[in-house]
């Protein structure tokens, strides 16, 4: 474990823990943005320079503000004045507990982990992106038509329902029979310049 | 120890005067770097780089603003300023020593803090924003072998510490517990994510035709010759294309005119900074700035050849005044825009990105890779420019199509 490890995986878990226990929620958001930096220098650490950079662009710059804006859209940014652990935090904690450990002992106990020691393949940008365009193709194709698939749900459900009042997008409307000086005059009785 | 700095001065007498000039600043990193112990040199590398950086960019951004506001000046038919030269002297300059009274007075205002802003959020939103930034030019190349880290994935990193630009936008806009900085933020961040899109896209044909994220490489190349004249990818219709795309969200990506909607004075006082005052406002002020230079550093290193020359037989002049005198070029283009160009509205600033740069910019892609399997030199240029013209036509079309332009009507106070 060299030093720079240590220091990441504190910073990564200090702020996930302050994520979990921070009242207001936007406090929150933000240092599960520091977790989500903290992962990618995790990645960085171990040279996986892709990985990292992808967990950044995605996850810092743009999973964060969806957070951040789901948020703000809505609730108010009121603070909760009662304890942030829900009742039942001591069956969450043993259901966690048992996925962990389920989690782990299938990672320990799996074959495609190698054994034994041996040095890191050198993956660089070009290795990984021939393996997504050759061997990893169809897994490639049929995440991006999902995340379109879902994309257009979510187009679908902001569409303004058809029969309603559809908002004019077209532009600027000026009566076009005004005279330049009705234009000019009709709102200055009202408001004062200062 | 003393060996090496021979060593170093053996390899600068062996260059001819042209690679002198244009070495030099490598040749003096070397030279120190030959005089530190082996364990500090990664260390010492790292610091002289940051420095030069530190040094050289803000310098530029002072320059700048004295130059943004007298040719915006010029451009509204009044002399901007032109008052202040070199202190307790009769020189004047032209005006260009203004910046030392603004980073005087931004320095010495009071930091004002509003009693209901999130104190800490408030206070780290600017250092947000210009970390990411400043790491940034980590991977330009600003002049041959100029490059701090040059790593493989450079166009990645570049792009990913841009993502965090935008948390620091709404880090600032939050904090100040202000309606119009929520309102800027909020601006801010849909044009941001908005034109993140183009820019990434129209970037991706050039990693398709190099086959490389690294800037280097990328450079690299677009660095030679036909009959004199450079093969830049701004002179492929792919490029071309690309280069536009780029340079239109490169400026609503710095939050430019006319996609300045974030900060439209007229609207929402100042957008996400309205309560910031002092240093604070002055650090989003140069956060913003240098960018706008990174950004169009990358857009230099991708379409308009990075620190080569032109034609060839300007290749005499050292690599990193191409890369500054490309880069301020087009800082006036920028500013030349700004004076000239009306704010567009939230509908036609969203309009612009999602139906005619993405889907312009896509079509793009598939003729940069037409581009790469066409080997007939005037056969491709016909198809690809064919390809493009017609795109541009359809899309220009549908955006215009539902505008109901009618006849100007001008308002004249009488």
């Amino acid at each position: 474990m060299s030093p720079a490890f240590i220091i990441i995986a504190f910073v990564t878990l200090l702020a996930a823990a302050s994520a979990m226990s921070l009242r207001n929620l936007v406090h929150a958001a933000l240092a599960l943005t520091v977790t989500f930096a903290g992962l990618a220098a995790l990645y960085l650490n171990l040279d996986a320079q892709f990985v990292g950079f992808a967990q950044i662009l995605v996850y810092v710059g743009a999973v964060a503000i969806l957070i951040v804006f789901a948020i703000l859209l809505t609730r108010s940014g009121d603070t909760p004045d009662q304890a942030v652990l829900a009742p039942g935090w001591t069956y969450g904690i043993a259901v966690s507990a048992v996925v962990f450990t389920m989690l782990g002992w299938a990672v320990l106990n799996s074959s495609a982990l190698p054994k034994e020691n041996s040095s890191a393949p050198a993956a660089t940008v070009k290795n990984i992106g021939e393996a997504l365009m050759s061997k990893y193709v169809l897994p490639l194709e049929i995440i991006g038509l999902l995340l379109t698939a879902a994309m257009i749900g979510a187009v679908i459900i902001a569409l303004r329902e058809p029969g309603k009042t559809k908002m004019d997008d077209g532009g600027l409307k000026i009566d076009k029979t005004a005279t330049p000086s009705a234009i000019l005059n009709s709102p200055s009785s009202s408001g004062g310049h200062s | 120890m003393s060996d090496k700095i021979q060593q170093v001065f053996e390899t600068f007498k062996q260059l001819n005067l042209v690679d002198k000039v244009d070495q030099l600043f490598v040749m003096l990193k070397q030279l120190v770097l030959a005089g530190v112990p082996e364990a500090l040199q990664p260390l010492v590398s790292a610091l002289l780089s940051v420095t030069l950086i530190l040094a050289v960019f803000p310098g530029i951004f002072a320059i700048v603003t004295i130059f943004e506001r007298k040719g915006i000046g010029r451009i509204q038919n009044r002399y901007g300023p032109n008052r202040v030269g070199i202190p307790f002297t009769k020189i004047r300059l032209c005006g260009f020593g203004q910046f030392i009274p603004d980073g005087i007075k931004s320095l010495t205002k009071e930091d004002i803090v509003p009693r209901a802003a999130d104190k800490v959020v408030h206070f780290l939103a600017p250092v947000v924003m210009l970390i990411p930034v400043l790491l940034a030019y980590a991977v330009l190349p600003f002049g041959r072998n100029m490059t701090v880290s040059d790593f493989d994935a450079g166009l990645l990193f570049f792009f990913a510490v841009g993502g965090a630009v935008e948390l620091s936008v709404f880090m600032a806009g939050w904090s100040s517990h202000n309606k119009y900085s929520l309102l800027g933020a909020m601006r801010a961040i849909a044009q941001m994510i908005s034109y993140e899109i183009p820019l990434i896209l129209s970037a991706v044909t050039v990693v398709m035709i190099v086959g490389s994220l690294k800037l280097a490489d990328i450079v690299a190349a677009q660095n030679h010759y036909t009959f004199g004249i450079a093969h830049w990818y701004v002179f492929t219709p792919w490029g071309l294309v690309g280069f536009i795309i780029f340079f239109i969200a490169s400026l609503a990506e710095s939050n430019r005119s006319p996609f300045d909607l974030p900060e439209a004075e007229s609207e929402i006082i100042a957008g996400y900074f309205t309560e910031y005052s002092g240093f604070k406002f002055a650090l989003f002020f140069l956060g913003e700035y240098l960018g706008m230079f990174a950004i169009i550093g990358l857009g230099i290193t991708l379409f308009l050849g990075g620190w080569t020359a032109p034609v060839s037989f300007l290749a005499w002049i050292p690599s990193y005044v191409w890369f500054v005198a490309k880069m301020l070029a087009i800082v006036f283009v920028f500013i030349w825009i700004r004076a000239t160009l009306p704010r567009l509205r939230m509908d036609q600033l969203m309009n612009l990105a999602w139906k005619f740069m993405l889907p312009l910019a896509l079509v793009n892609i598939v003729v940069a890779g037409i581009w790469h399997f066409m080997t007939v030199d005037w056969q491709r240029w016909l198809v690809c420019a064919a390809i493009i013209f017609g795109a541009y036509l359809v899309l220009g079309r549908g955006l215009m199509r539902n505008q109901k332009l009618g006849k100007r009507i001008y308002r004249y106070a009488e």
